[in-house]
């Protein structure tokens, strides 16, 4: 093992410079929160008790999960669907919920066209359907609600950031937390009827009048990173790879400090 | 086994290479980094192994190349479950930087670091006799940085969150140290063919 030794000011002479070793971490390490191993490792039965339509594309599942360990905001799940002949498919699901002890969790789906896992929920899925889970998984991209958040998302990037803001509102946290969220149209933003002043929406495809048409900006960036909370935002970036690049360059380049971006791709 | 009521999945493809649990991701390769994404140039690039070895060593990028080219052509398996055949990475071999710095024989495991600060951890027998790369191509160009260009570590017999994107060394240990998503619930060694997905599986 190596040990070592401190140098003093009173070195008479500077030892040579040290070839480079590990780089500077510009990166947020560790993870927020600790996750459970044991939690992890156990798959339960989830019964679907109730679907709510979010928009033409997406929709709500809400599961009893019977000994789930209860979850961080932010947090995904593993999710496995079994054929009869034995063939599982499993995919990751951010939990949409806010965390509470009622023994159920949220998850909201886009339904991917040609999908094997979302199409089984949006053509087939109905109460009393039962799946297993297992989780939560990654404490990394996780916010127990203890520093200024700033999250930016798109699609059903606003799912894990939405459990977010529920739990700010459900706990009355007073600590500062902005929503900067993309959708395609109005009509497609996940969650509408629950955004509140928290939140500054962008529209890509079509705007209601007056509302200017586009891909995120810095435009959109500049006035939550002109006003930073003291000691500055903890930002959360979560959407399609592409979206992700994207949004996390707008941030660098408004100034947020790289180790304290987290992102999620949903792939 | 706990079937779902109408789930019959896609028809299935008897792909003897497809590990359980996997789906064959077709001609996408999914992002799946925790980070920002680096902007690192070829000649910032450097690659160091050190810790239980004799001599460590730093290379930076025409150093790392004047090395024995070596290629990697096969199947790569994510634990999001998606797999990806037929992909072929260029680097060199870490067969290579390790006949350099020859390892005590005391080492037991590797942590691998990125520039990032992102670490994994390996044992050294999954990175040694012919079995880990460093690469900087894909499919005959330059690794794109978002999939950790300009150099990754390469080790597609273990899930992919092993072959650290924007390497910048490995250091040898006679322990294991868990590195980041180790740390964070994941497996330690990450056998796609034994499904070692989180700990304890
Ligand atoms: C950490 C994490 C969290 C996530 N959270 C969410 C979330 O909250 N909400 C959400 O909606 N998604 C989320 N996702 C994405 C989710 O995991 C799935 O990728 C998504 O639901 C698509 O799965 P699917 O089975 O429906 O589609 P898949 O079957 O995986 O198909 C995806 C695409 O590939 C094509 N395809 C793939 N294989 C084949 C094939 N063999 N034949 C034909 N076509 C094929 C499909 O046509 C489709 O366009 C998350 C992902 C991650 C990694």
């Amino acid at each position: 093992m190596t040990r070592t030794t401190r140098t003093t000011r009173t070195t008479p002479s500077t030892p040579p410079a040290p070839e480079r070793f590990t780089p500077p971490t510009r990166f947020a390490v560790p993870g927020r929160v600790g996750v459970s191993e044991q939690a992890a490792s156990v798959w339960r039965t989830a019964t679907l008790t109730g679907i709510r339509r979010e928009t033409p594309r997406a929709a709500t599942f809400r599961f009893a999960v019977p000994g789930w360990p209860g979850h961080v905001p932010g947090q995904h799940l593993m999710l496995r669907l079994t054929a009869e002949d034995g063939y599982t498919a499993q995919r990751h699901y951010s939990i949409a919920s806010a965390p509470d002890d009622s023994g159920h969790v949220e998850l909201t789906l886009d339904h991917v066209e040609g999908g094997e896992v979302s199409g089984w929920f949006h053509t087939v899925a109905r109460p009393g359907d039962r799946v297993e889970v297992r989780g939560p998984l990654s404490g990394f991209f996780a916010w127990p609600g203890d520093r200024p958040a700033l999250l930016v998302g798109a699609g059903s990037g606003v799912v894990p950031l939405m459990s977010m803001v529920r739990h700010h509102r459900a706990r009355g946290l007073a600590l500062p937390l902005r929503l900067l969220v993309s959708a395609r149209s109005p009509e497609e933003l996940i969650y509408a009827r629950e955004l509140g002043a928290e939140t500054t929406t962008v529209f890509t495809r079509s705007a209601p009048e007056g509302v200017a048409v586009g891909r995120m900006a810095a435009a959109h960036v500049a006035p939550l990173m002109a006003e930073p909370p003291p000691g500055g935002w903890e930002a959360y970036v979560c959407g399609s790879n592409s979206f992700a690049e994207h949004a996390s360059r707008l941030l660098v380049a408004a100034g947020q400090p790289v180790d304290r971006i987290r992102i999620e791709r949903f792939g | 086994m706990n079937i779902t009521r109408g789930f019959t999945g896609r028809p299935r493809v008897d792909h003897p290479g497809l590990p359980p649990g996997q789906y064959d991701a077709g001609d996408e390769w999914p992002v799946l980094s925790a980070e920002v994404t680096p902007d690192l140039a070829p000649a910032d690039w450097t690659f160091r192994i050190d810790g239980m070895v004799a001599e460590p060593r730093t290379w930076d990028w025409e150093q790392a190349h004047a090395l024995p080219a070596s290629a990697y052509e096969g199947a790569i398996h994510c634990v999001t479950s998606w797999s990806k055949f037929g992909v072929r990475f260029g680097g060199v071999s870490l067969d290579a930087f390790l006949d350099v710095v020859r390892p005590h024989g005391s080492a037991t495991h590797v942590v691998a670091y990125a520039h990032t600060g992102y670490t994994t951890s390996l044992p050294l027998a999954d990175v040694t006799g012919g079995r880990a790369w460093i690469a900087w191509e894909y499919d005959g160009r330059p690794l794109p940085a978002e999939h950790g260009g300009p150099a990754r570590l390469l080790v597609p017999h273990l899930y992919f969150w092993k072959s650290a994107k924007w390497i910048a060394g490995l250091r040898l240990l006679d322990h294991d140290e868990p590195g980041f998503w180790e740390g964070n619930g994941y497996h330690a060694r990450g056998n796609p063919w034994e499904e070692q997905r989180y700990s304890g599986d």
